[in-house]
């Protein structure tokens, strides 16, 4: 059974992997639907309950709740093939880009698609972080969190960890 | 498999890379350090290891692999992983930067997980989540300029990554839709500045 079980989360996990651009965040709401509603591994609290333990951990979050997923469906070995199945196919893939990239490195359109692809970047992650900004600021105190951490990253060279571990404590103690 | 690794002076149409003695152990390490940080969001870290930590990436190409590493499938961090290690040590520097990235958060996750099953609750870890959440998106914000401050002398540049913010973070359309309907403009008008 196990490994039925196993097989289906490689069937399932795979090919997610090699769909998401721009982030597997933007996997979330299939895997959700693949595990919950097609397979009925999990219950939607299940499902929710793990998603926030893989976000109270440090790491890529999409990777870390896949694991979890394969944990609860097959023990160690679940962890294994989740992990493995969610970043070897786009991790070969990767691995190819990087080959031919280099390749490349004298012909003429490389330098200016490398160069035009960075401005959009740039924009992307501002737009992440207004995003972000957006779900995680429910009050003012959230939004001066926000800003003020921006200000200390750009003003001064206070270690990152303090500003994260400040705002949790911050949290924890009710003010947000 | 012969490895990739950058003997040659980093030419002008190269992604160069910094550090080219970079070790195999250093890459699962560096990559280890990005992801164990990295409450929050990854990519806010990937920048204050790489670049300034260690050195190993410059603002732009930072900005440059970034954007390279975002149009092709799969985390954007993983494949910066692949591409630092296969350029470093081929397919064995990719397998030990991205298992750095990948494997140590398990350390941390796997107890938590335990925990939980256990019946703990995760009241008190929510609520530090949500400060943590705050605190990620002003870093993100710091990140984002601090990019955008490296392109401070390209007007143009700077019109495509507002228009980048705009479409993703205001109108909400997919990130592979903006990519697609930006890149043409943006790759003509950096060719017409580098020509």
């Amino acid at each position: 059974m196990n490994g039925t079980v196993l097989v289906q989360l490689v069937l399932m996990l795979a090919p997610l992997s090699l769909v998401a651009i721009g982030g597997v965040n933007s996997v979330l709401p299939e895997i959700h639907r693949q595990v919950v509603d097609s397979y009925g591994w999990l219950t939607d609290g299940e499902f929710a309950a793990l998603f926030a333990v893989a976000q109270a951990a440090p790491g890529p979050n999409i990777a870390l709740l896949v694991t979890l997923i394969g944990w609860k469906l097959a023990g160690a070995p679940g962890i294994v093939v989740a992990l493995l199945a969610i970043s070897v196919p786009s991790g070969v893939l990767a691995y190819g880009m990087t080959r031919a990239w280099h390749r490349f490195r004298a012909a003429r359109w490389r330098r200016p698609v490398q160069a035009g692809l960075a401005p959009i970047a740039v924009g992307f992650v501002l737009a992440s972080a207004s995003l972000l900004i957006r779900a995680a600021d429910t009050s003012l105190v959230a939004y001066a969190v926000s800003g003020i951490t921006a200000i200390l990253m750009l003003r001064t060279r206070l270690h990152p960890l303090l500003l994260l571990g400040g705002a949790a404590a911050l949290a924890v103690a009710g003010w947000l | 498999m012969s490895s990739v690794r950058v003997a040659e002076p980093a030419d002008a149409s190269d992604l160069p890379l910094n550090a080219p003695d970079v070790s195999v152990l250093a890459l699962f390490l560096v990559f280890a350090e990005i992801s164990l940080s990295s409450f929050g969001g990854a990519i806010a870290w990937a920048r204050i290891v790489l670049v300034e930590r260690r050195g190993w990436l410059g603002e732009r190409q930072f900005a440059e692999l970034l954007g390279l590493c975002q149009s092709v499938p799969g985390p954007s961090l993983v494949n910066m992983a692949i591409y630092l290690g296969t350029r470093h040590h081929g397919v064995v520097g990719a397998i030990a930067a991205a298992s750095g990235f990948l494997v140590p958060p398990l350390v941390v996750l796997l107890p938590l997980g335990i925990l939980y099953q256990q019946g703990a609750q995760l009241e008190i870890v929510q609520a530090a989540l949500r400060g943590v959440a705050a605190a990620a998106a002003g870093m993100l914000l710091a990140t984002g300029l601090k990019m955008a401050h490296a392109y401070r002398r390209e007007p143009l540049a700077l019109v495509v990554a507002a228009l980048a913010l705009v479409g993703v973070g205001v109108l909400r359309w997919p990130l592979l839709a903006v990519l697609v309907l930006l890149a043409p403009v943006s790759i003509y008008l950096a060719w017409r500045r580098l020509r």
